[in-house]
């Protein structure tokens, strides 16, 4: 009850991956442990769909649809229509969606 | 790039460096500015208005190489944005090493949501070791990029397209010392916290945007209905913008929407409270608690919403469950409030 955050898009399919350890050095929420033989999901729950594992696994062994959670941008684009769900920071510095995280470099 | 915020610039070009060899190599940029570790007022007050987002987009760093003291051809080099707060949280904490920064053009955006749009990327990243050519000033082929640029770079893509390898240091450039020295970064190193102090400097950001809003929303109130109504009304908003930030980890429930809910209805009851002591009619002030707790918890709880793209943790599948589950439940709220609100306004004003 009251937790929209339990279930989300990360995946993880162990018949790839080579145990590199790269998704646990890029996770910014230790989402990844090393396993014997292949990495696992230690707290798939805490994911945020940054997307970098996906990025950086270099077998493909991940899969996770990556975006922004980011509600101002998403309630403006389903009012609007309009399919791109990013925050307006890029452009006219609308949203606040990049306040955070300066002290993260 | 020659826009009027260049005074501001932390890294300066160096004096008499040597003048451009233009054989036709337009787009190589040979120049190495120079810059270092101290963070001077200038640039407080710039981090400071930064934070209350007055010109947005203005806080800029020149992109291209960077000296930091006296690098050699085997110092270390290291990525950054050219935000100004991501590349002065760089230089000072590398303060007594001597490296060259990359600065990325991130268009002035922190390196975490840049990556996240893709302008901390794996494009902009081989463009700018070409365009500074830097494998003909380093003799090694490793560059360090904050772990945070990890949604927007790969590794494998930067490797095979110029030859350099990405290493990928901790979260906070405060730890970059003790990982150039230990050469790992711990477990607490990767993680990506959220405490006090970094929801707190997001407060001014959230406040200019809805301030104008909340006071003439309230202003019109005031006039129009009474100073009670328009009081709860900028509460909601401040409860919303500067409360909830601060609160986020200790208010129940994960959902950011019922969080807002819970405060949203927590400060509307020393005005329940005032209304009690004022000593109208039992059922009048039963109607008015009623619709107070109707109307204005929905407008912090949609604040608080809001809140969740500043966050360092939610998912964009958990806020568009939030979204479909909430928003509806908000409107409703607010709509029959406000119902309820006018049939007691007629009601009492009938003289019942
Ligand atoms: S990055 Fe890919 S291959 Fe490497 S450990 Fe993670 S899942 Fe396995
Ligand atoms: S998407 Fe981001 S938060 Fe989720 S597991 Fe991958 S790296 Fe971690």
């Amino acid at each position: 009850m009251f937790n929209s955050y339990e279930k989300n898009t990360l995946h993880l399919d162990p018949a790839r991956c080579i145990n590199c350890g790269i998704c646990q050095t890029v996770c910014p929420h230790a989402v990844f442990a090393s396993g014997d033989k292949v990495a696992v999901l230690a707290s798939p729950e805490s994911c945020m769909e940054c997307g970098a594992c996906m990025k950086n696994c270099p077998v493909g062994a991940i899969t996770v649809e990556s975006g922004v959670g980011c509600a101002e941008a998403m309630i403006r684009a389903a009012i609007t229509g309009s399919k791109n769900e990013t925050c307006g920071c890029g452009g006219e510095g609308e949203s606040i969606c990049c306040g955070g995280t300066d002290e993260c470099r | 790039m020659d826009t009027p915020q260049s005074s501001r610039y932390s890294c300066t070009p160096v004096s008499g460096a040597p003048p451009c060899t233009c054989t036709g190599e337009a787009t190589i940029d040979r120049e190495i500015r120079s810059t270092d570790s101290t963070i001077t007022f200038a640039n407080r007050l710039d981090h400071f208005l930064a934070r209350w987002g007055v010109n947005r987009m203005g806080h800029r760093v020149e992109p291209g190489l960077c000296r930091l003291g006296n690098p050699t051809p085997e110092s270390p080099v290291f990525a950054s944005a050219n935000y100004t707060l991501s590349f002065d949280a760089l230089r000072s904490s590398l303060a007594g090493i001597d490296a060259f920064i990359l600065v990325l053009d991130t268009k002035g955006i922190n390196v975490w949501c840049a990556a996240g749009k893709g302008t901390f990327g794996t494009e902009e990243l081989i463009h700018r070791i070409e365009t500074t050519a830097l494998a003909s000033i380093v003799t090694h082929r490793r560059i360090i990029v904050p772990q945070l640029g990890a949604p927007g770079i790969s590794w494998m893509e930067v490797l095979r397209r110029s030859g350099f390898r990405v290493e990928f240091g901790p979260v906070r450039a405060a730890d970059l010392p003790e990982y150039m020295k230990t050469q790992t970064a711990t477990p607490a190193m990767r993680t990506v916290q959220f405490p006090l102090r970094d929801r707190i400097v997001l407060i001014p950001v959230e406040l200019v945007q809805v301030i104008p809003w909340a006071v003439v929303a309230t202003l019109i109130v005031g006039f129009l209905l009474n100073w009670m109504i328009a009081g709860q009304l900028l509460t909601a908003v401040l409860a919303g913008t500067v409360l909830f930030p601060a609160l986020l980890p200790y208010i129940p429930t994960k959902d950011f929407s019922t969080k807002g809910l819970l405060l949203g209805a927590l400060v509307m009851f020393p005005f329940i409270w005032v209304n009690m002591a004022a000593g109208i009619t039992s059922w009048m002030q039963a109607g008015y608690a009623i619709t107070s707790l109707l109307v204005f918890p929905p407008i912090t709880a949609f604040l608080a919403l809001n809140f969740t793209g500043a966050t360092t943790f939610t998912s964009r599948t958990g806020v568009r469950k939030e979204i479909f589950t909430y928003i509806r439940v908000m409107a409703g709220m607010l709509v029959t409030g406000t119902v309820l609100a006018a049939v007691l306004f007629v009601v009492r004003a009938g003289g019942v």
